[in-house]
């Protein structure tokens, strides 16, 4: 089945769906409240599901069981407290939050960090986007019903978490950039450990490979379900692995001017044309093997020199406002900062998160498909509680 | 205090009884053991190791004892019975599927004399009560007054109703081949069995390769096991029918599946692997009877065991198939080939024979 095919297939299924509320001899649906607890939404994301059978008529997600309110509190901490609240937004690639925030940030004072920071900077991105999308292609397949995938992407995760431990202190929240640079420089023998990290990152995602891309199960459950055409993904704003598997070649990190390193490696920006689970799987899959690539090349030019610029002792940020993103390993992470020149935080910090707008699509997406389709494509969209409600 | 009857109870001689009383503790010390042992062997360590895990370590070596752990704890805990829950038929749902279970370890013979009833439809017999299960889930599905569970329930009635036929059709090979439903019968006619000329190999998994196959398939999709996990897909109806228990009924939910795991890889031996029987071994192996009892149980049971590591392999390995898939791979696949398997089978006996 080509795409155009399956996009066609699923359109028709939307609207049979749709037509087939107001008939004549309808029989008395089912609401189905998949969440807020349930194992498919991991995290306290609710979705009311109305059934017809096993088929489902329309869907609506409803977030906001986890929100904490993260903007406001921005306004009131000052600018090195907001990385360790920023942290907590995807929890699963910490790191990846705080760079935006922290180039915004220098941005407005007019500085900029030193090439070596930059380098462990985009090193230390790409870690927590492999740390974050292994856990995904682990995930999709319990959610699928293979177990044995999960547990081999939590054992080379936590290499990963081992290693960013020992640079920053903590596995899972990093807190560890800092206004001008970093806190501190690499450990004592950690590139040659990382480098062999990253080779098993690869062996794992061969795994994987051997595992469930080809198994023609998973094929079946994945291929031509919870279709995106081009169009309708660009409509909902979707981005990052959503977007790229519907045939979007669009990165931050290429296309956009950062000062981080991605542009001294050599690497690719993969797409898939189908737009659907299959794609979105496969996509991020090569992006785990791309990450763990820029990893081994940044490393192995790592420029020397001090790793944080000349900051006053006393971060004291210029009226002015700016926004600030990046490609998160959920999508387009974004920050946009007001700053009208106290000592304080940020006057006001608006977030952007990736998820928020993945996860709009699920009732265009959810309309005409089965119960356990849901499961499918709401893991396949892959999105993190946190990261909804920030 | 439980002793041996004298004279006759109910008109019937009390030696009977007294076979009756044996065979009972005896099916299920068997039917215990056998779910102990695969839920230890393969829930606990078999997969810990292949999902680079250890399991449980803690209770006895190597955490051999976490099995007692385990009962005690749901023995400990409440029996909750939902508020809108239809109590009898929720109660009595896990016992219905369990008796199915036991029901089929009256036929299955683990020596030359070892055998609960030496029934002459053994097969006929051991597929029918399986099939009992199926009201006992569609039971707990109902019972329970709950959305997720009413769509395990359904979702088990539908696939336990279309693997029965594949189950059922690949077993009328082997009973071709060896001309009676009885299992020693199928057991002896694979002894005898002569494959090219050699005997000795004669295992009707080897002929009846196909229906082997299909056998371990449909097998797996009995025993709600990934790839045919839908009725209870942990990810996406919680735990199907059996989300609202707790305590001793989930336990008995739970023996049920893994001696039902147990009974029916003990059927697949009895059928494909030669049963008892060891292979190589002739007709006058052996002197004293109860000698080839207990090897002959030994012998079953390490097949069972082979057996057992197969479904459990396949069930951490694969994803699972959604409800359409597997029915249509049910009607469209397995049932026509098993028809095959039949014709096929039919015609070699005609051609054997003439």
């Amino acid at each position: 089945m080509t795409a155009t095919e399956s996009q066609q297939r699923a359109y028709i299924a939307g609207q049979a769906a749709e037509a087939r509320v107001n008939f004549a001899l309808e029989t008395e649906g089912m609401t189905l409240n998949v969440g807020p607890q349930h194992p498919a939404t991991h995290g306290t994301l609710r979705i009311v599901v109305r059934l017809d059978g096993e088929q489902v008529v329309w869907a609506d997600p409803i977030p906001g069981y986890m929100h904490r309110g993260y903007e406001k509190l921005c306004e009131v901490r000052d600018y090195a407290q907001v990385t360790t609240l920023i942290n907590r937004i995807d929890w699963l690639g910490s790191f990846c939050n705080e760079v935006p925030f922290v180039l915004a940030a220098e941005e407005l004072m007019g500085i900029e960090a030193p090439p070596r920071a930059q380098y462990i900077r985009t090193v230390l991105f790409e870690m927590g986007r492999i740390a974050n999308l292994t856990l995904f292609l682990g995930d999709m397949a319990a959610q699928v019903g293979a177990l044995t995938p999960v547990f081999y992407a939590f054992r080379d995760r936590e290499y990963v978490l081992n290693l960013i431990e020992s640079v920053t202190g903590g596995r899972f929240h990093p807190n560890f950039d800092r206004i001008g640079g970093l806190k501190d420089d690499l450990p004592k023998g950690w590139i040659d450990e990382t480098t062999q990290v990253m080779r098993r990152i690869g062996e794992f995602c061969d795994e994987i490979d051997d595992l469930l891309i080809g198994n023609r199960i998973f094929e079946e459950r994945c291929r031509g379900i919870g279709v995106v055409p081009r169009d309708v993904a660009l409509e909902y704003g979707l981005s990052g692995a959503n977007a790229r598997a519907s045939g979007i070649d669009w990165d931050l990190r290429r296309d956009e001017d950062s000062p981080l390193a991605w542009n001294h490696a050599d690497w690719k920006v993969w797409t898939h044309p189908d737009g659907d689970s299959f794609a979105r799987y496969w996509v991020r899959q090569q992006e785990v093997r791309e990450a763990s690539k820029i990893v081994g090349q940044l490393l192995d030019d790592l420029p020397s020199g001090p790793i944080r610029a000349k900051t006053p002792a006393r971060i004291r940020i210029p009226r002015g406002e700016t926004w600030m993103h990046a490609e998160n390993p959920l999508g387009e992470m974004g920050y946009y900062v007001v700053s009208d020149g106290s000592p304080g935080g940020p006057f006001r910090c608006k977030i952007r998160t990736p998820s928020f707008s993945n996860v709009s699509i699920v009732p265009w997406l959810l309309r005409g498909v089965y119960v356990p389709d849901v499961i499918t494509i709401l893991a396949s969209l892959y999105f993190i509680l946190g990261d909804i409600d920030r | 205090m439980i002793g041996p009857v004298a004279g006759t109870f109910l008109g019937i001689h009390a030696a009977y009884w007294n076979e009756a009383v044996l065979k009972l503790v005896l099916g299920f010390a068997l039917a215990l053991t056998g779910a102990g042992t695969f839920v230890y062997v393969y829930l606990f360590k078999m997969v810990s190791h292949l999902q680079s895990r250890l399991g449980p370590m803690e209770a006895g070596p190597h955490g051999s004892l976490q099995l007692f752990a385990e009962v005690l704890k749901f023995l400990q805990k409440e029996d909750v019975f939902p508020a809108k829950a239809d109590r009898l038929v929720f109660g009595a749902a896990p016992f219905v599927v369990i008796m199915s279970t036991l029901l089929i370890y009256v036929v299955i013979p683990v020596g030359p004399r070892g055998v609960a009833s030496n029934l002459d439809i053994g097969i006929l017999y051991a597929l029918a009560v399986s099939s009992i299960s199926v009201i006992g889930v569609l039971m707990a599905g109902w019972a329970s007054a709950n959305k997720y569970s009413l769509m395990g329930g359904l979702r088990a009635a539908g696939q336990l109703i279309a693997y029965e036929l594949p189950l059922v059709l690949a077993v009328v090979g082997v009973v071709m081949q060896a001309g009676s439903l009885n299992l020693q019968r199928i057991v002896a006619g694979q002894a005898n069995f002569k494959l090219f000329g050699f005997q000795g190999l004669g295992l009707y998994a080897i002929p009846q390769f196909v229906g082997f196959l299909i056998f371990l398939i449909a097998a797996q999709a009995e025993l709600t096991q990934t790839p045919f996990d839908m009725p209870i897909a942990e990810s996406e109806l919680v735990a199907g029918y059996m989300t609202e228990y707790t305590g001793l009924r989930f336990l008995v939910f739970f023996i049920g599946e893994f001696a039902t795991a147990f009974a029916l890889a003990a059927l697949g031996a009895v059928l494909f692997l030669g049963g008892w029987w060891l292979p190589g071994m002739g007709a006058h192996w052996g002197s004293a009877a109860w000698s080839r009892e207990v090897v002959g149980t030994a012998v079953l049971f390490a097949k069972v065991m082979l057996l057992g590591f197969v479904i459990f392999w396949v069930r951490f390995t694969l994803p699972r198939f959604r409800e359409d898939q597997l029915q249509k791979f049910a009607w469209k696949f397995l049932i026509p080939l098993a028809l095959a398997n039949i014709l096929v089978t039919g015609i070699a006996k005609v051609v054997a024979s003439a």
